[in-house]
This record gives structure tokens, sequence and C-alpha cells, in this order.
């Protein structure tokens, strides 16, 4: 299969990939790194376009760095780089859980943590993991630099907060090796696709008499877009995260999501999917946070 | 508007004006004569295209041929020397690995590159690992059979196992 025609560069700048975003009119440029997205997407004609700009081999992307309670990812960083790196490995390993579940390994090899995140997939893993660990999303523009928060990041179906014109530079995760912390990542996997039907991201934070200080659920698969659970992460708030409570919190899981429905599974599967999932990536990251 | 492309393949300096749309695979399959590379279902799920780019296994037909501007490719007509099989593919016909063959040249480069990650590798990684390779004829059980021997014999004898990339290899 063929894509529609298009002009390629692969920019050796942060500045010079702007400056050639800036120079094409609106809708008709797109940014690749891995390209396992949209490679697909464009080869099907489910997505025109008039010029790629390739950001792979620009040096501000990439590069894995510890900034204190967090990692900050290059956006280029590939899946196979992240789930390497010793870092991301010790200070992030809810990154570690979700990417070495995505796709498979020639995809992980060519696939970017910032063309996932960029690209908004619904069924994608690492938003879900960038909401339950208030990622930080670096994007830079013409008028300059900004962070977004995860929790505002995921506006629509593959629709962000990015503006046309931004590049995202790196995400910073919040670093989860800190005392009484856990987290856990659980998927139920299209047996094709690899894609998450559902796929669920908590952390844990206890507190020393055992008690739940904090709790983060970030949901992709399920809605058009990744969401924080904050209905389940409230009623866990203060509590001793049995299985009663779990369970009791987790019933409202899929509460509020713009289910979506496909001939694999309806949006009532995909809800119980949710409540689920939901409950088990809990207890697994309750189970690892009462550990450390 | 064409662009101009350096590419090492198999060992191979090559340069071609190319498409931006030009797939992977489809340069090296009629640009270049190396058929060996199948096209399968076209859409990044069965791994007949699987190549070696940098080193790592990729799906040719999800990188464009502009993507690999710059970069080492190796094909499925790099294994052999001469004669003698790579010891991956020689533990395939050893084990009957296949059946039709057509997902062969995918599932040979895949492991190539696995066994370079993880040299001995149990039976669950091996299925886990080659998971973005799909054989429709014959299912797996001979396949990880072959992975595992190949593993074995490439850990026993190291020096005699290379990753031979003969100048010239295959094609045109």
């Amino acid at each position: 299969m063929f894509a529609k025609d298009f002009s390629y560069a692969a920019p050796a700048s942060l500045a010079e990939a702007l400056a050639l975003l800036q120079s094409q009119p609106e809708g008709e440029v797109k940014l690749v790194a891995g390209g396992q997205s949209l490679i697909p997407l464009l080869k099907l004609r489910m997505t025109e376009i008039g010029a790629l700009v390739d950001v792979s081999k620009i040096p501000e992307l990439h590069g894995i760095t510890d900034d204190g309670d967090g990692v900050v990812i290059g956006a280029a960083t590939t899946y196979f780089q992240a789930v390497n790196s010793p870092l991301v490995q010790k200070r992030c390993p809810l990154v570690i859980q979700a990417v070495s579940q995505v796709g498979d390994p020639q995809v992980r090899a060519r696939g970017t943590i910032g063309g996932s995140l960029a690209h908004a997939d619904p069924a994608g893993d690492l938003p879900a993991v960038a909401l339950a660990v208030d990622a930080e999303l670096r994007a830079t523009g013409p008028s300059g630099s900004r962070s977004i928060p995860a929790t505002a990041f995921f506006v629509d179906l593959m629709t962000t907060a990015l503006q046309p014109a931004e590049v995202l530079t790196a995400v910073r995760f919040h670093a989860t090796d800190a005392p009484h912390a856990g987290t856990a990542y659980v998927k139920h996997r299209h047996p094709a696709s690899g894609y998450a039907i559902v796929g669920v991201a908590a952390a844990v934070w206890l507190n020393d008499d055992g008690t739940c200080r904090a709790a983060h659920v970030g949901i992709t698969g399920a809605g058009t877009h990744a969401t924080r659970a904050a209905g389940v992460e409230q009623a866990l708030t203060g509590k001793r995260l049995d299985d009663a409570t779990l369970t009791a919190a987790c019933a409202n899981a899929a509460d509020g999501l713009d289910l979506m429905s496909d001939p694999y599974a309806s949006g009532e599967y995909r809800a119980h999917l949710t409540r689920v999932l939901a409950k088990r990536a809990l207890a697994q990251a309750a189970a690892t946070a009462a550990q450390r | 508007m064409r662009q101009k492309i350096s590419v090492n393949v198999n060992g191979v300096p090559r340069e071609n004006e190319v498409e931006p749309r030009l797939l992977l695979v489809q340069y090296l399959r009629e640009s270049l004569n190396l058929t060996g590379t199948h096209i399968g279902c076209d859409t990044g799920q069965c791994g007949a295209c699987t190549v070696l780019l940098d080193g790592q296994a990729v799906k040719s037909c999800m990188v464009l041929a502009v993507q690999a501007n710059g970069a080492q490719v190796r094909t499925v007509e790099s294994l052999a020397s001469g004669d003698a099989y790579h010891p991956v593919q020689q533990a395939f016909w050893d084990l009957h690995g296949l059946q039709c063959g057509f997902c062969t040249p995918g599932f040979l480069m895949a492991t190539v590159s696995l066994l370079q990650r993880n040299p001995n590798p149990t039976d669950a990684e091996i299925r886990e690992q080659l998971e973005g390779n799909l054989c429709r004829c014959t299912g797996y059980q001979n396949i990880v059979a072959a992975v595992r021997s190949a593993a074995e014999k490439m850990r026993a004898a190291p020096a005699a196992s290379p990753t031979p990339m003969p100048a010239g290899a295959g094609g045109e």
C-alpha cells in the first residue's frame, strides 16, 4: 500500500523543525518519529498530509535524565531505549510495566514515548501511565516552551492539548521509588493488535500506618481518550486498601467515561473490564507499596 | 519529490533516489531486488517483512525508505555464508520450523535479533519475543524448538556462529 505523496524532511535541530512546521499550511504537516502509528494510517489513507517532518534525529528530543523527584525522557526515546534504561527501571517502574506490554518487539524498537503520547490513540498504553504518575509534557512552539500536565493533555479522540506549531520535546514522569509507593499496569490486550481493550495504570502511596495516602488511577482503552478515575481515587484516600474497600471503590471506576463500542468489545463490556482491571491494578500497586 | 538516500544493505553501500512514501520493504524488494524479505499483511501485524535496521528487528512495511537514510539494513539474504546456513537457518531446517516458508524470512530475522538481546531465552521468552511474527501454516511448536536449538548451538560455538555480512550478499 502506498500513502498519498508527501514531502519529507529530517531536521537536525528543534529550531529547524519548528521552522518547517510553520512553513506548511496547518493540517498539511505531521511530525513523525518511529512512525509505528502514523505510517499505517498514511498507508491506509486514513490520514493524508502534504509534508512529513521526521523529528527522530533531533538531539534535543533524546536523553533520559534524573531531575530529583522525576525522570525526564526525551520525546524521541524509543520504547526499547526506555525499557533498557537503568534510571527508568529504578525510578519509574510503571513506565517499564506498561511499555514492555506495548505491541511487539519490532514495534518497541521503533515506537517512541513522545510519539505514543502525542498520537493519543484511545487504546494506547502510555497515556494511562502519564496520568497515573502526574507526568508533565513539555512542548516547544514559536512563542516558547511550556509544560502541560497529563491531566490537561488528553482532550479527545487522538486529540491533545498540543498546538499545531508545537513539538513535544520531553515527558517528565514523577518517580515512584519512594518508600511506601507502588505501581502497576494491568491490561486486557486485543489478541491481534496488542492494543489495550482496557488498560489501567495505578500508583499508590501509603502512610506509615498502611492506610492510603494517595491513589492515582489512569484508564485507557475504555473511552475516547485516557482519563483519571477521580471518584475511585477519592474513595480510597485514608482507607486501608483491603479487598472490600477496593471492590467498593472500583464499582464506580467506569462512571463518567465516554465509553467506546466496537465489534470486539461493547461499551458495557469495556465498563466491566474497567472495574475489574482497576481493582487488580490497585491491589498490585498496594501490595508493592506495602513491601517498600 | 524524489530524495536521495544512502543505505548500507547487507554490507553494500547503496544510493538511490526514492519517493518519500516508498516503504523500506518495497525499496529492498523493488529497488534492490532483494526479494527474500516478504510482504505479508502490509499492515504491521504479521512480521514477514522483518529486517534488521541498525541491528534491531523492525517491520519494514512500517518504515519509510527515507527513514533508513544513513542506516545499516540487514536482510535474510545476509544470513548464509556461501553454502553454509546461519545457525538460525540451519535450526529451522533441521527442526522443521516452517511449512510453506512464507513467514520464515521474518521469523529468521526476528530470531537473530532476539538471540542478540537474549542468548539463552526460555520457551516463554521465545514465544513472547516472537509475538510480532505470525505463522499461519503450522503453529509455533517447531519454531520455538528451532529457536531453542539455534540458541544452544550459538552459545556452544559463538566464534563459529558469526553474523556474516558478506560484501555483495544477494540482490541484483
